[in-house]
């Protein structure tokens, strides 16, 4: 627990940093509000249909896969710490483990799940 | 309980600075008068200034290297005007970031537009909390060091998506939707490279696994075997995604979307986002730099055993020589992600996601399922004391098999064919051109 400190005082400075820094610069900068400043930039030319638009479902399918993924990797966390003194036993096991997944894996690999079309 | 709190924080900074500080006249009463609370303190002070100080001189290096490289590339001067060859470029552009107008478009979500930079800033920032530079020259070793670096990275994705969203900007919402499917998809090799380490260290101590390393440069989990060789190059290729360096850079690939997410940020703003881009390239360089080539190590066995043994002065002194050497290999690894950046073309996003999801993903998956059952089969001793010797042999040698198959075959190169633009039915077929992304 008590090598956690630092790390507190490190992050309350890293969120004073970025605040200052912006606070410094509002206090330096021009302040000259016009009303085609406040528009979104779209390459000069006059705003067109808004800018939160639907987007591909795909972008759920990626997220959703990161998820199974990247939990996978948190369970194996554990186990590649205590690995060296289980052996064998720990590898056949989790071999087991990664077996299922990587079915997961050829099963979204051959539905296409993993083009970009 | 607070005092030792404090002493333990003050350990950490221990090691940092060997000066007499009980001489200086406002410090040195603070510290008679309390100097369980004082001492700790203060070193804990300088050592988050030094680390904090140490990422800003970098960053500004690295803008300025960058510059170099790319001017020296394409045979031009860069920047030659401000100091000497240049060299205050980056300091004056700095301070002219700072007396720009901050803009906040009239549309956008202002909370998130706001903490949006900060969490992205921070979120790269504190990832240094881990990274050891020298014997004792780390901010806090977390026995779970690993872990938390790969947690932090993803604040930097929330940060994105607020930034992205809040801005209310077509290029900005383009470029964070690539920019969040690039970085989630590329944590996962990532996270199977960091395991396949960890099942060899049995540590996620950044510290322990250094310290793992020590020896003769054939130590380096790089060559500890050939698996792990392959792992270094899949962990270095996902992390150029990881930090959107080209061939990577398309969350922001100003041809395209301008700036990407960060379109409508101007002045201090944008070189938030900016500082941590440059801060997190040396992130995942320091990273590689710790997992696979030794950390703070010098890859000398006698320098190393002398770092370890060493104590006073001479302390202080490994610890000079720990932070050169890992500054040596993370700016290694920096110049060859610039010069990758200024050598290949950006790819398209079909081809960033085919990387990630069909070669990167069963490649790490490969990597971690053999090294862990090489490791089962050698033991780590399979002929004596030089079997780390023999083991640099085995990677350097298949490596090279590998190399000069590869390059044996004569395969004529079809840019068409890796390059072409997507046809016109490609681009219907898509379920919502609008979102292409």
């Amino acid at each position: 627990m008590e090598s956690y400190a630092p790390l507190a005082l490190f992050a309350v400075l890293l969120i004073v940093m970025p605040t200052s820094m912006i606070v410094l610069s509002r206090l330096l900068g021009p302040r000259r509000e016009t009303e085609v400043k406040g528009d979104p930039y779209e390459c000069g030319v006059p705003t067109w249909m808004g800018a939160r638009n639907r987007f591909s479902v795909h972008f759920y399918l990626v997220a959703i896969l990161f998820i199974l993924f990247d939990l996978e990797t948190v369970f194996l966390i554990p186990w590649a710490i205590v690995y060296k003194s289980i052996g064998a036993v720990a590898l056949v096991e989790m071999g087991f483990f990664l077996a299922v997944l990587g079915l997961a894996l050829v099963y979204v690999w051959r539905r296409r799940g993993l083009e970009w079309e | 309980m607070l005092t030792g709190l404090l002493l333990a924080a003050g350990s950490a900074g221990r090691g940092l600075i060997d000066l007499d500080l009980t001489s200086l006249p406002l410090v040195g009463e603070m510290l008679a008068e309390h100097p369980t609370i004082a001492w700790p303190l203060l070193m804990l002070a300088i050592g988050c200034g030094v680390v904090i100080g140490y990422i800003t001189v970098f960053s500004l290096l690295a803008v300025y290297a960058e510059r170099k490289i790319s001017a020296f590339m394409q045979s031009r001067l860069g920047p030659m005007e401000v100091g000497p060859y240049g060299l205050l470029q980056t300091a004056a552009d700095g301070l002219k970031l700072l007396a720009k107008e901050d803009i906040i478009p009239r549309d956008a979500d202002k909370l998130l537009y706001i903490i949006g930079p900060i969490f992205v800033f921070t979120g790269v920032w504190l990832s240094f909390v881990v990274l050891p530079y020298g014997p004792d020259l780390i901010v806090a070793d977390l026995n779970v060091g690993l872990l938390f670096l790969a947690a932090v990275a993803s604040i930097e994705v929330v940060g994105v998506l607020m930034a992205g969203w809040a801005s209310n900007n077509k290029w900005a919402l383009f470029g964070t939707m690539r920019m969040i499917t690039q970085l989630v998809s590329y944590e996962i090799p990532i996270g199977l490279s960091f395991v396949a380490v960890v099942a060899i260290s049995g540590s996620l101590s950044m510290q322990e696994i250094t310290l793992d390393q020590q020896g003769w440069f054939w130590n380096w989990y790089l060559f500890r075997n050939p698996f792990l060789f392959v792992g270094f190059f899949l962990y270095f290729i996902a992390s150029l995604a990881e930090t959107k360096r080209a061939p990577f850079d398309l969350p922001e690939a100003e041809s395209e979307l301008v700036a990407g997410f960060h379109t409508e940020y101007t002045g201090m703003r944008f070189s938030l986002f900016f500082l941590a881009e440059y801060a997190a390239m040396y992130v995942v360089s320091a990273t590689a730099a710790v997992l696979f080539l030794g950390g703070w190590c010098t890859g000398f066995a006698f320098i190393d055993s002398w770092m370890m043994e060493s104590a006073g002065f001479q302390r202080v002194l490994a610890n000079v020589v720990g932070l050169t050497s890992i500054t040596i290999k993370a700016w290694f690894l920096v110049a060859v992600m610039m010069w990758l950046r200024w050598t290949l073309p950006r790819i398209r996003l079909d081809q960033v996601m085919y990387v990630c999801l069909k070669v990167l993903l069963p490649f790490s998956f490969g990597v971690l399922v053999f090294s862990t059952l090489w490791e089962l089969v050698t033991d780590g001793t399979l002929f004596g004391d030089w079997w780390p010797l023999f083991q640099f042999l085995i990677s350097i040698g298949g490596f090279g098999l590998l190399m000069m198959n590869f390059m044996a075959k004569e395969r004529p190169y079809d840019i068409e064919a890796d390059f072409r633009p997507l046809r016109h039915s490609e681009v219907h077929a898509a379920p919502d051109a609008g979102a292409r992304g």
